[in-house]
């Protein structure tokens, strides 16, 4: 082929090519079936079969979901433990980001703070059990120290849930924050600082507006993982009350009542629920500033 | 340093978020030394510490659980996950980093969307679909739930390691008259190795640990640890609580040697966040 008939009349392949689309490209097929054929899929069969009740209505399992308030009162459940301890897992680590940004040797905190989140909720909890019970370290140190005359009930309740939300979550949170605070220019908070701004004002009006962005990406991956706890409210929790969360009801329609049916339309719930608090928080983020942190170039 | 002079608010400050930090390690401690005393004692009843110590909770447990099954299932699901992510990840990753093709974007909306929703979430249609096909608590079923996460996770983690890597070396290869696949072996395997053995390494302690996806899709054949483990909690007082936190030190050990082998390839922020890019400076 020569190269005058190549541009008078590519072929097909050289088009495509031109395009982006050739046999490198296709490297990304097997990747993209897998996650359409396990991902893509089950959900929207989840959808369809959400709206194929046992009782043959469309709408049945949703009418069923918010008339039952044994299934209605899981959401407002979730959320009660979910958004204080995002919050709180947020107001904590970013003072402890800023802190830590400062110091030379971070490696050492960072890999300690790692450890919930590899060790996973499962065995936190198990760990909590026994630390956190009548007669555990915490309940005897707390003693010891005359903070209380007699064992708090820490476990088996809400408190036991919200505090393995603490343990898992705040070291998430932390490390997250972390990366997104060491990705502003330093020479920014330098130039601040020559011009005579003190902490708290370097804090609010350099940090703070690039940091915002970053935060609610931060609260949102944060506030999903709390949202959807199971182990530890299992475990640790009242599942038949108190800490009966969204995930236990569709756990038990799926695997204790075998009504997938009715378990696809809380799991589809469940993520609405939590879609709906993810984007009210992106859409707050879009009242403040957005750009670049990086600064210098520009 | 910015400043050196310090008032006396901002040294309280400083004081009292290095005391919220240690109070917390001191708790994180304090639960996991909970755990491993517990594995040892002989009888701990109303005490600060147990009355003795012993290893027999430790052969108990191995026989009671069938450890020595339930581990061998584990690293069969761990390294079939490991694998298969890396060989469908790897080169897709490879793609996304080095071409522009239409619809790109869906295709990263594709890959984020399950590192976002939570396991639960999918999970439970994911589950549904299992069972009807017969695939549901079957090894195999586990180890297709297990890739849903991790596939996206391998890719995102290496498209910034591939795009630093310069195209030009690979068309230096194409000059030389190296073929794809001597430029595969010889140019871009020794150049992407760290970054390969740093997100599988992720990836196998992410699956280790992963229990909603597992827990959905397990059946009793097809029980990894962290399953088995919960199980046992759920199910306590049937058996010794020493003989259950035996069981999760285990857990804990087989946790941790990956972690420490993994943290000498990455660093432990890359723990939770994904695909971050070195700075330029």
């Amino acid at each position: 082929m020569s190269s005058v008939d190549y541009h008078s009349n590519p072929g097909l392949k050289a088009r495509l090519a031109a395009r982006g689309l050739d046999s490198v490209t296709l490297l990304v097929l097997p990747a993209i079936a897998l996650l359409v054929g396990l991902f893509v899929y089950p959900f929207l069969y989840g959808l369809w079969l959400s709206f194929n009740p046992k009782d043959g209505s469309l709408l049945g399992n949703y009418f069923k979901f918010f008339s039952d308030p044994f299934l209605y009162d899981t959401i407002g459940t979730t959320l009660k433990l979910a958004v204080p301890v995002t919050i709180l897992n947020l107001v904590f680590a970013v003072p402890v980001a800023f802190r830590v940004r400062l110091m030379k040797n971070q490696r050492l905190l960072t890999t300690i703070l790692v450890l919930p989140i590899t060790l996973g909720t499962v065995l936190v909890a198990e760990g909590m059990l026994n630390y956190l019970g009548p007669q555990g370290w915490a309940n005897r140190i707390m003693m010891l120290f005359g903070i209380i005359s007699s064992p708090v009930k820490l476990t088996n309740n809400y408190w036991g849930v919200m505090l393995s939300l603490v343990i898992t979550g705040f070291p998430f949170t932390f490390l997250l924050t972390l990366s997104y605070i060491s990705g502003i220019d330093p020479a920014l908070e330098q130039a601040a600082a020559t011009l005579g701004a003190k902490a708290s004002a370097r804090f609010r009006h350099i940090f703070l507006p690039l940091l915002i962005p970053g935060l609610a990406i931060t609260f949102c991956l944060s506030f999903v993982q709390a949202y959807s706890v199971f182990p530890s409210a299992v475990l640790l929790g009242a599942p038949a009350g108190p800490t009966r969360v969204i995930s236990i009801a569709a756990y038990q329609a799926a695997f204790e009542e075998y009504d997938y049916s009715m378990a696809s339309a809380i799991a589809m719930i469940m993520g609405a629920v939590q879609l709906v608090v993810v984007a009210f928080v992106l859409q707050i983020r879009n009242l403040f500033y957005r750009g670049p942190a990086g600064g210098a170039k520009g | 340093m910015v400043s050196n002079e310090k008032s006396v608010g901002s040294r309280l400050w400083i004081f009292a978020v290095w005391a919220t930090t240690i109070f917390f390690i001191i708790n994180l401690f304090g639960i996991i030394a909970a755990v491993v005393t517990s594995s040892f004692a002989t009888r701990w009843l109303r005490a600060w510490f147990p009355d003795g110590f012993t290893t027999k909770w430790y052969f108990s447990a191995w026989a009671e659980f069938q450890l020595g099954d339930l581990l061998i299932v584990t690293f069969q699901i761990v390294f079939a996950v490991v694998f298969l992510s890396g060989l469908i990840g790897v080169p897709a990753a490879y793609a996304m980093a080095r071409r522009n093709f239409p619809g790109k974007q869906i295709v990263l909306l594709l890959l984020l969307l399950p590192l976002l929703v939570p396991p639960v979430t999918f999970g439970i249609p994911l589950a549904t679909v299992l069972y009807k096909s017969g695939l549901g608590g079957t090894m195999f079923g586990v180890i297709l739930a297990n890739l849903v996460p991790t596939v996206p996770f391998v890719i995102l983690v290496m498209i910034p390691f591939i795009e630093q890597i310069d195209p030009r070396v690979e068309a230096a290869a194409r000059v030389f008259g190296a073929g794809t696949f001597r430029m595969f072996i010889h140019v871009l395997l020794p150049l992407l190795l760290p970054g390969v053995l740093a997100s599988l390494l992720l990836v196998l302690v992410r699956t280790i640990a992963m229990f909603e996806l597992t827990f959905l899709t397990a059946g009793p054949t097809s029980q990894t640890l962290v399953v088995a483990l919960y199980y046992a909690v759920f199910a306590a007082g049937v058996r010794a609580v020493q003989s259950i936190d035996a069981m999760a030190v285990v857990y804990m050990v087989t946790t941790l040697i990956w972690l420490v082998i993994a943290l000498r390839f990455v660093n432990p922020t890359q723990m939770v966040t994904r695909a971050k890019q070195q700075p330029a400076h």
